[in-house]
């Protein structure tokens, strides 16, 4: 076998094979191109490596509980999912860029904090200034963006290690919404305040259609316009960004900036869905960790340049039903948490086993 | 049926590294096919192929970093050993890479005995590791290198004598360099040289890679022809032409065009801008300081249609030249003006828009972003122009913009949208000069273009480089250490020590007074050839 095909090489070197060389170049290509299709069709099966997990889940949760299958548990998981799924679509393209942000937990609970503590009656332990609940919502995605675009600053313009310097700021942010209502619940959030984690259309949460339109607008914008490009090129490879006129520097801290605010937004519907601000929202729950797993199992690479809205959303899907199937068994809150974490750890695994190199980068 | 017949004279002795009847595929692309090549003792084997023939293939399959999908590797006659013991393979070769294997937070003694440091029960005894490494360095006469400093600090060049010290220290009978040249200088080079031939007197069994046809002539027994990923010919260098080995490389009909587009270049259809064009590229009293090299007191112009060449060694000053005239270098004092646009150091976006197109030095870091599929790297420089108003980036419009690119280039790929990370170095430097000359720019600023890539791929990015000045009347800045790059070149600045030592105005340039003048051995006066 071996020596055949080598000696035809060597003949083919010789030009003794008439008819073959002027088109070899296309036929390299025709070859190229069919090992290629082969691979795209492996790669399409391994992004769509969860779908069968989901599918196992939802089966399970079915076997465990007979509540699992209704609409109303159903729209439940998507109120609960649509605060941590916009927080995710913030994270990721962090991650996108090459970067990392801890403190998204912290603006989670300290965006609605504040907005809440300058809108709400000071019976309500509010601060008394009674703001007009629209401009609160404005103060909410600017406490959010400003917070971004002060990581994002210090990051990129400041080099400053963004894994530390988002740590601390997280810690800032979780002492600064304790400390501004000095501890206590704000409740009695106006009607404007909590519709977006409250309200309910027919039978979907609101919070759930606005979650799918953020998923579904950030994916367009990821795929088809420019700045979802140069975001892609910044994390693949900043330097080959740089040298092809990116504003690198520009479209890191965007990200930054529209990560904080994403976040606040998630923390509004938070706000909304258990219809107070506790000093516990964001940094005291972890939430951050979810965060990150979603993100992570749904196939974006920590490392950058790798992975899109429908990994994230996939990872979202997953682990609201983990925790929603949790809750259905009567698993013994002390138990939850390692269970909560187990599930994490076995679903990476998964992803890593079935997707190849998809969570890894 | 044709033999294919290595090592004539040696008939009979047991290899003391075969390859027999490998196969690889490797992810979209089949590597290798049916590939059998043997190591003697006491001969340089030479292992030539353009980019994509399956080279580092088969130096990751006989150094174990991959298994073959059939076929097997055998060393002294034996199976080699599994491929998780790492350990084995390593007592049996030694694999310098040609992409750099050193940590550059390590020391370089670290690094020449990583995973392999003298000491007893696992303590690192660092007085020998140090004096053992002083004494590598310098029986190698890379005495330049010191044993205490960190990689970090070291230039590419030396990362790599660092490498090939560690592959020497280990003392191996059976060495592999994988295009051990392709960062080093000529006394380097030649340093290089000698001591492989010692090496291989001394009964060490080599394979060497490499795109240059001269150096395997000049240092190997016989070599072996890879061509998409089979083995195409195997003999003594000995009584083998320069045209046989193009040939066998490239297949016969390709070498052809090659040498065609090569004629047409040295032949005498000159510059037709030359004489009356405006300046693109004004330089005046540049200094820069540079860990590439540093530049002093430098004024340049390069016209319309003028294809200007920049030579040097490396350090001389010439890519950092080049990276300030793209905006990616800061600078001292003095200015750069491209159309009259003065520049700003350290913004290459500022230098894209006055005109610029830039083929940075290093592809792998600058040139393209890995994941990102041949069409969109293509187009990367010309978003502006692709996408609508309100940003809106249509994948069919930026394949037809990338098309007639790919075509020009022949970038060979499964199609536009392949990432680019999966192409072979020469498609993907291909890549590279697609995303400068997308912009149509009035200057093109290339730094060794033609690095690490066959002679085909290197013929072509010449040729559209090239016809870039010829009918467009675009500037052509061309920093390179590659001699072969300067016959397309209508004017060469020689720099060293970061100053202009020479200006050759008359092409065809005379190689030896080229090499006199990048090297120093012309006295420092303007030489006018």
């Amino acid at each position: 076998m071996t020596q055949v095909d080598s000696d035809k090489g060597a003949t083919g070197a010789g030009g003794a094979e008439p008819g073959t060389e002027p088109g070899s170049r296309t036929a390299v290509e025709v070859a190229l191109q069919r090992s290629y299709r082969q691979a795209r069709a492996v790669s399409l099966v391994r992004e769509a490596a969860l779908l069968p997990v989901l599918v196992a889940l939802i089966i399970v949760g079915a076997l465990v509980s007979p509540v699992f299958f209704t609409v109303s548990n159903f729209s439940g998981i998507g109120l609960q999912a649509s605060a941590l799924g916009v927080t995710v679509v913030g994270e990721s393209l962090i991650l996108l860029i090459g970067g990392m942000d801890l403190s998204l937990e912290g603006t989670y609970g300290f965006a609605p904090m504040l907005a809440a503590w300058l809108v709400v009656p000071v019976a309500a332990f509010g601060s008394g200034a009674d703001l007009n609940p629209h401009l609160g919502l404005l103060v909410l995605l600017l406490a959010g963006a400003f917070v971004g675009l002060v990581n994002g600053t210090a990051i990129v313009k400041g080099r400053m290690n963004g894994f530390i310097w988002t740590l601390g700021m997280t810690i800032v942010l979780a002492g600064l919404q304790n400390g501004i209502p000095k501890a206590q619940t704000l409740f009695a959030l106006p009607r404007a305040f909590s519709y977006l984690g409250s309200a309910y259309w027919g039978q979907v949460p609101f919070s759930l259609v606005f979650t799918a339109v953020i998923f579904v607008g950030v994916g367009l914008f990821l795929r088809y316009h420019r700045g979802g490009r140069a975001i892609y090129a910044v994390g693949g490879n900043a330097e080959a960004a740089r040298a092809a006129g990116i504003n690198v520097d520009r479209v890191k801290i965007s990200v930054y900036v529209a990560g904080g605010t994403l976040a606040a937004l998630g923390g509004l519907m938070e706000a909304g869905r258990v219809s107070a601000v506790t000093g516990q929202q964001g940094y005291q729950e972890g939430v951050i960790f979810t965060v990150f797993a979603a993100a992570v199992i749904g196939g974006v690479s920590l490392l950058g340049g790798k992975g899109n809205m429908v990994g994230a959303a996939t990872g979202v899907a997953l682990l609201s039903i983990v925790q929603n199937i949790l809750d259905l068994a009567n698993v013994s809150s002390y138990w939850i948490e390692a269970i909560d974490g187990a599930v994490i750890l076995v679903a990476l695994m998964m992803t890593r086993v079935i997707g190849g190199k998809a969570s890894q980068g | 049926m044709v033999e294919i017949q290595q090592q004539p004279a040696l008939v009979g002795e047991v290899p003391v590294a075969e390859a027999i009847g490998i196969h690889k595929q490797f992810g979209s692309t089949l590597a290798l096919r049916g590939v059998s090549l043997s190591l003697h003792a006491g001969r340089c084997l030479g292992l030539v192929g353009r980019n994509g023939a399956g080279k580092s293939t088969l130096v990751s399959i006989m150094s174990g970093i991959v298994g073959p999908d059939r076929g097997q590797v055998r060393f002294d006659g034996q199976r080699a050993p599994d491929l998780a013991d790492v350990r084995a393979w390593r007592e049996r070769i030694s694999t310098v890479f040609q992409h750099s294997m050193v940590v550059p937070q390590l020391t370089v003694a670290e690094n020449v005995f990583l995973n392999s440091q003298p000491g007893r029960s696992g303590f690192v005894d660092w007085k020998i590791m140090r004096a053992e490494t002083d004494r590598v360095l310098a029986e190698w006469g890379f005495s330049d290198v010191a044993a205490g400093a960190p990689c970090a600090t070291l230039t590419v060049e030396q990362r790599q004598l660092v490498e090939i010290a560690r592959a020497l220290a280990a003392g191996r009978r059976c060495l592999l360099l994988d295009e051990p040249t392709a960062a080093l200088e000529r006394a380097e080079i030649r340093r290089l040289f000698d001591r492989v031939r010692a090496l291989v007197a001394a009964g060490v069994a080599v394979l060497y890679i490499s795109h240059h046809l001269e150096e395997v002539f000049e240092v190997c027994d016989d070599v072996a022809v890879l061509r998409d990923g089979e083995l195409v010919l195997a003999q003594a260098t000995v009584g083998l032409s320069k045209d046989e080995l193009v040939t066998a490389m490239v297949g016969p009909d390709v070498a052809a065009m090659t040498t065609t587009a090569r004629a047409r270049e040295n032949g005498t259809d000159g510059p037709e801008h030359r004489d009356h064009g405006r300046p693109c590229l004004v330089v005046e009293h540049l200094s820069a300081v540079s860990a590439r090299g540093a530049v002093r007191d430098v004024s340049l112009e390069v016209r319309h249609g003028e294809r200007v060449g920049l030579a040097g060694l490396l350090g001389a000053g010439v890519a950092t030249l080049a990276r300030a005239v793209a905006g990616n270098q800061s600078w001292t004092s003095g200015r750069i003006e491209v159309e009259g646009v003065a520049l700003v150091p350290r913004r290459p976006d500022k230098a894209l828009k006055a005109g610029v197109g830039y083929v940075p030095e290093d592809r792998r870091a600058e040139g393209f972003v890995r994941v990102l599929s041949v069409g969109e790297n293509s187009t990367m420089t010309i978003v502006d122009r692709l996408a609508s108003r309100l940003g809106v980036l249509l994948p069919r419009l930026r394949n037809a913009a990338a098309r007639p690119l790919a075509d020009r280039l022949s970038i060979v790929s499964a199609g536009l949208s392949q990432p680019v990370g999966e192409l072979s170095g020469g498609n993907q430097q291909k890549v590279t000069v697609a995303r400068a000359v997308a912009t149509a720019p009035k200057l093109v600023v290339a730094i060794t273009p033609t690095r690490g890539v066959d002679v085909a791929s290197k013929a072509t990015l010449l040729e559209v480089l090239s016809s870039l000045a010829r009918d467009q009347g675009t500037g052509v800045l061309l920093a390179t250490d590659d001699l072969d790059d300067l016959v397309i070149c209508d004017r060469v600045v020689v720099l060293r020590n970061g100053e202009i030592v020479a200006e050759f105005t008359d092409p065809p340039f005379e190689r030896e007074a080229l090499i006199g003048a990048i090297e120093g051995l012309l006295g420092d006066e303007r030489a006018t050839a």
